[in-house]
């Protein structure tokens, strides 16, 4: 099958900077792929060379089976929606859906229809008349999502779509881009800063850091299973156990990742691997308490539930935790 | 904060309104005399008042010739301040280049500079290029301080059209063209209509710039010169100085209003 969006060695630099370096990937039609990354790391930069606001400095890009270097973003077959939204200001909500239609001499009729129903798509049914000025962000980000979808696009890029909103309406604006984006079949890929929403979203994942991409692979892999320690530390800041550590455990590795919560305090079963050391620090944070352990300069964060009883600063515990909690990277 | 009306002492209530009477009486009187019964002297106050000078004005084909040649000059130097100030708006507020600063700095000039600098430089560069002396040298001249105008307004609206409003619209299949006419022109309208009403008023009552790169045609502003120099028919001076003041302050005010509502529509998107 082609591939939906297919990179090969793509290179993108700004002068000295290489803000994507020999990136190579493969998203499968039907796909929902987040690019996953601190800002600056190349995921943008990549999302636009999708689009074609920026052309590879080296390497090949091909959108279903097409080579896409030198494509102008107007004759691709791929719709954005912007971080901004980038509505038209002086258009009416119905003509800013309607544009894309309006643009390629859709009849005046029948791109009304289309953006109508592209705006009841988003659940925005009658909003039409009204200008960008008077809606609010949730609402304005349903617009730039109907007028790129109205489109029909192959391929949509979402560039941080949900960043400028509250934690609520970006829980239920998650949801609803999922449930979308499978009744529409449409291939998504979608840049984000935010590992909890990748990992709840995407089927796939690509860690971005420093132009290159340190991992790619599912939800469930990236974090269970962090190749590097900037997965392992950006995705879900998990613990990353150095050498010394390691061999007091018996294992002889590099680095070994594990995830706060796969560890228990005090228990101490024969199959269970268990270090000591002192509580340094603890914190509430609701459901779970943050305990901050240190085990001979090996600094271990533990998240136990809040239930659990917390131990009291400078109190030496046993913590316990399971070999196939632990993964040993292949590079620290 | 706003000082309380009564706490405004009187003085300064009178110093401002003699400072107002300064600037404006001067004007009025020049629009009585358009209406004096008498024409060798202006004596005050006027014997009587006529409307005779009117039809004077129109039936004096001098005062048609120049009015027309200024109406022209001033249309053609507005059209091509209009398409090269937006060129070079767009230029500097939508790319980053080497040398865009000084670019910048240098189109604005024109207008810092005083006229007779200008209208000295044009002359001479004129005649060390032979060009003669026309309808379009003065057009050339004029063309130098109204490309400053529209790019200025062009300018501060380009900067609010964020950069991510053309590549939507690149986005969703327009072109380059559908995205200037769609997006840009919308979105920068009022400004160019504003900037080039200010241009056009300006070439309208320009003498200095006019008067070193005009041959033998003469402007509204230059005849009226003349008039005063070798009066025949004077009231009829004050006749065109009322038209010119109407037909340079209608444009001006318009174009306070139209840039005035445009912010206030830039403002309702953000």
């Amino acid at each position: 099958m082609t591939a939906a969006v297919l990179f090969q060695k793509v290179s993108r630099h700004f002068g000295n900077v290489r803000a994507v370096d020999g990136v190579d990937l493969s998203i499968a039609e039907g796909e929902f792929f987040a690019m996953l990354g601190p800002s600056g790391s190349g995921k943008t930069t990549c999302l636009r060379l999708m689009a074609g606001f920026e052309q590879p400095t080296d390497g090949h890009i091909e959108i279903f089976g097409e080579t896409a270097e030198g494509v102008p973003p107007y004759r691709r077959n791929v719709n954005t929606v912007f971080q901004d939204y980038a509505l038209f200001p002086h258009l009416s909500i119905l003509d800013n859906v309607a544009y894309g239609l309006m643009v390629k001499g859709v009849g005046r009729e029948e791109r009304r229809k289309a953006a109508e129903d592209a705006l009841a798509m988003v659940k925005l049914p009658g909003y039409g008349v009204r200008k960008p000025g008077q809606l609010s962000g949730g609402q304005r980000q349903r617009v730039a999502l109907a007028r790129a979808l109205v489109n029909r696009p192959k391929v949509l890029l979402l560039d941080e779509p949900l960043g400028a909103l509250d934690l609520k309406l970006r829980e239920q604006m998650q949801e609803e881009l999922k449930s979308l984006q499978k009744s529409l079949g449409i291939t998504f890929v979608f840049v984000t800063h935010d590992q909890g929403e990748a990992l709840s979203m995407a089927d796939r994942i690509a860690v971005f850091n420093n132009g290159k991409i340190q991992q790619l692979g599912t939800p469930e892999d990236i974090y269970k299973r962090p190749q590097t320690r900037f997965v392992a530390d950006f995705v879900g800041s998990s613990n990353v156990l150095s050498s010394a550590t390691l061999a007091k455990l018996g294992i002889s590795a590099g680095a070994a990742s594990l995830r706060p919560e796969a560890i228990q305090i005090g228990t101490s079963w024969a199959e269970l691997l268990t270090l000591s050391g002192t509580v340094v620090a603890c914190s509430f944070l609701g459901a779970v308490n943050r305990i901050t352990v240190d085990c001979d300069g090996q600094r271990i964060i533990i998240s136990a539930p809040a239930a659990m009883p917390v131990p009291e600063q400078g109190a030496n515990i046993t913590l316990a935790f399971s070999r196939n909690d632990m993964h040993v990277m292949e590079q620290a | 904060m706003r000082s309380d009306r009564s706490s405004t002492p009187l003085s300064l209530k009178i110093a401002a309104g003699a400072g107002l009477l300064f600037l404006h009486v001067p004007i009025l009187l020049i629009f009585l005399y358009a209406f004096t019964t008498e024409e060798k002297s202006y004596q005050f106050p006027p014997p009587g008042l006529t409307l005779q000078w009117f039809a004077v004005t129109w039936n004096r084909p001098d005062v048609w010739e120049a009015l027309l040649l200024s109406i022209k000059v001033a249309s053609i130097a507005t059209a091509i301040a209009l398409v090269l100030g937006t060129l070079c708006a767009a230029a500097v507020s939508q790319t980053r280049f080497f040398g865009r600063e000084v670019i910048s700095l240098l189109v604005i000039l024109p207008i810092a500079l005083p006229g007779i600098i200008t209208g000295i430089a044009l002359r001479s560069a004129f005649s060390m290029a032979d060009i003669p002396f026309s309808v379009w040298t003065i057009v050339l001249g004029h063309a130098t301080f109204c490309v400053v105008v529209v790019y200025n307004n062009a300018v501060a609206r380009f900067r609010r059209v964020s950069g991510s409003l053309i590549e939507a619209s690149m986005d969703l299949g327009a072109d380059g063209f559908q995205t200037f006419r769609h997006v840009i022109l919308p979105n920068i309208g009022t400004a160019l209509l504003a900037g080039g009403m200010l241009a056009f008023a300006l070439s309208f009552d320009e003498v200095i710039v006019t008067t070193f790169t005009g041959g033998q045609q003469s402007t509204l502003p230059i005849w009226m010169l003349e008039e005063l120099i070798r009066p025949r028919q004077r009231p009829v001076t004050n006749v065109v100085a009322m038209v010119v003041v109407l037909v340079t302050f209608l444009p001006i005010l318009a174009a306070y209003y139209l840039t005035r509502e445009g912010d206030q529509i830039a403002g309702a998107g953000k």
